[in-house]
């Protein structure tokens, strides 16, 4: 078994609004940052996940975002795995 | 002839003993039945009240909808049992997805905490029973993720099929066509961001929100579920 750190990244899905990142966006050119377009405030979730390969993880934590991680009405993700050291076989 | 209602308590439920005071104020009996309970055979209707359950961590529902009531809940509808959502619990209701869209931050990034109007679009569900179309309810709002939101052939399947319950008189949130309150396709599963149980005699404020419990109540007294139906058919 190796473990993996998955990092899920949560964003809003188009159409969706986005309170706290319009309001960034209107106050960032109060400090002078007049050039800023798209500010978007997502959420970032990261997790440890022990499976057999990266496959299995990756399917494994697809269904957790599916079925409790994020809302699909409101909501899209990407999910990046990375192997941590293998641990010593017991 | 009444019905007995009754009220899921979550960790961080806050309006249960409102919702059981309104029901039992309009006739109805009413009793809380904490969220790991698995059994709601006793009962004429379910509601889900207001509140912050489970901390509304992760989202506003995501970690209620899966406590054990939950399944007894859904078995509950799908057996044609009357539920009705307030305002966290209709967000419940829809991460649970017993009814369509979701709730999303309200437009005007503000914690929103008002008497607002709203008018009744469909009389065929178990919350508006007793209304009437076009009537316009004062009833009070009280929520910061009370923004509905749904694809657009979901908004056209719920138009098509008279399942909008209410509609904002003035939006006040940003909500997808002014919905404040839809029903599932068998109309038993209300879900509403307004709180009638707060509106159900004049030193509140409003007396409007007690059509709608009354409605819920006479739904739940004629319901499937009733055993005091099955007693009447035998």
């Amino acid at each position: 078994m190796t473990r993996f750190a998955a990092r899920i990244e949560v964003t809003h899905r188009p159409g969706i609004l986005d309170p706290q990142g319009a309001t960034i966006e209107r106050a960032l050119p109060a400090l002078g940052w007049s050039n800023v377009t798209e500010v978007e405030v997502g959420k970032s979730i990261h997790l440890v996940i022990e499976a057999s390969d990266e496959e299995a993880a990756r399917a494994q934590v697809d269904e957790m975002c599916r079925r409790l991680l994020t809302n699909p009405v409101l909501e899209d993700y990407r999910l990046e795995l990375d192997a941590l050291t293998a641990e010593p076989a017991a | 002839m009444t019905a007995r209602v009754g009220v899921v308590v979550f960790p961080g439920s806050n309006c249960e003993l409102d919702v059981r005071s309104a029901v039992r104020l309009l006739g109805g009996e009413a009793d809380l039945v904490f969220h790991t309970e698995t059994d709601l055979s006793g009962f004429d209707a379910v509601a889900l009240p207001g509140g912050f359950a489970h901390g509304d961590y992760l989202r506003t529902g995501a970690i209620a909808r899966f406590s054990p009531v939950m399944d007894a809940v859904t078995r509950f509808a799908a057996d044609g049992g009357p539920v009705l959502g307030i305002c966290n619990g209709f967000q419940v209701l829809t991460e649970a997805g017993l009814l369509p869209g979701a709730l999303q931050k309200n437009a005007g990034l503000r914690f929103l905490c008002a008497t607002v109007q709203v008018r009744v679009e469909t009389t065929s569900s178990v919350l508006t029973g007793e209304a009437a179309v076009g009537q316009v309810l004062a009833v009070p709002i009280n929520h910061f993720e009370g923004n509905f939101v749904c694809d657009a052939e979901t908004l056209q399947r719920l138009r098509d099929e008279d399942r909008v319950v209410l509609r904002y008189v003035k939006n006040p949130n940003g909500s997808l066509d002014a919905v404040a309150g839809v029903c599932n396709e068998g109309r038993n599963v209300v879900g509403l961001m307004p709180h009638p149980e707060r509106a159900v005699e004049a030193v509140l404020g409003s007396a409007d929100g007690a059509v709608l419990l009354r409605s819920f109540l006479a739904a739940g007294a004629g319901s499937p579920r009733s055993p005091r139906v099955e007693a009447r058919a035998s």
